[in-house]
């Protein structure tokens, strides 16, 4: 029983990194694709990792993989919001359609 | 030259998809151990997963959206790590996911230094 949820958590994860990473090809913008990238794999391979927790059990290879869940959850938002700061300094232009760029107002506000 | 570019794109997806429908090859996996024809396949969908990310590596329009695309693509490896010490039943795998997590991190991090155009020191 407990290996059938384990499963059901895996096919959940599998389910948004695909769906995360058609976002990733798809959109039109490298922070629209950020958006969507990030979120959705960061949670798929999480629950993956839940998924292998519940089958292993209580075991080495499933306490390092709670370890490995709450690294990811720390680390991927902080890659991810080094990456955009970076874009937007170096100088990438948002899509044509973007209607608002706050950030943009707050570095001409500290000039 | 396009249409030859999608020829090439779909004959990689349609491969995958072949993969994934048919059993797994039985030389990668143990037999015995249970579930074995669902974690085979799952294997095969995060590898499609894997691929659309490596060819936003190669089409991207400017250097940040590579950058995202291989941060994105260390996520999904720690993943497949995961799976496959379901599906071989060797603990070492996890290790291996924990060590990619970890330089994945690093190697974002100094990817958008590296973008924001200072040097690696400050």
């Amino acid at each position: 029983m407990i290996n059938i949820i384990g499963l059901i958590f895996i096919s959940i994860g599998l389910t948004f990194d695909v769906l995360g990473c058609l976002g990733l090809v798809r959109l039109p913008d490298v922070y629209c694709r950020l958006q969507a990238a990030t979120k959705c794999v960061t949670l798929g391979t999480c629950s993956i990792l839940f998924g292998t927790f519940l089958i292993v059990g209580f075991t080495a290879a499933g306490i390092k993989s709670l370890l490995c869940i709450i690294f990811v959850i720390l680390t991927a938002p902080v890659a991810a919001h080094a990456i955009a700061r970076g874009a937007h300094r170096a100088g990438v232009k948002l899509w044509k359609d973007s209607i608002v760029d706050k950030y943009a107002e707050d570095k001409e506000g500290e000039a | 030259m396009k249409v030859f570019r999608w020829f090439i794109g779909m004959i990689f997806l349609v491969g995958i998809v072949i993969l994934i429908v048919i059993r797994p090859l039985p030389f990668l996996f143990y037999p015995d151990l249970p579930y074995i024809g669902f974690l085979g396949r799952v294997l095969y969908i995060i590898i499609l997963a894997c691929i659309l990310c490596l060819y936003r590596v190669w089409r991207g329009p400017t250097g940040a959206d590579r950058i995202v695309a291989v941060d994105i693509l260390g996520i999904l490896i720690v993943g497949l790590c995961a799976v496959l010490t379901i599906s071989t039943g060797r603990s070492w795998y996890i290790d291996i996911g924990i060590a990619w997590a970890l330089q994945s991190f690093i190697c974002a991090l100094a990817l958008s230094k590296y973008l924001e155009g200072k040097g690696f020191d400050d």
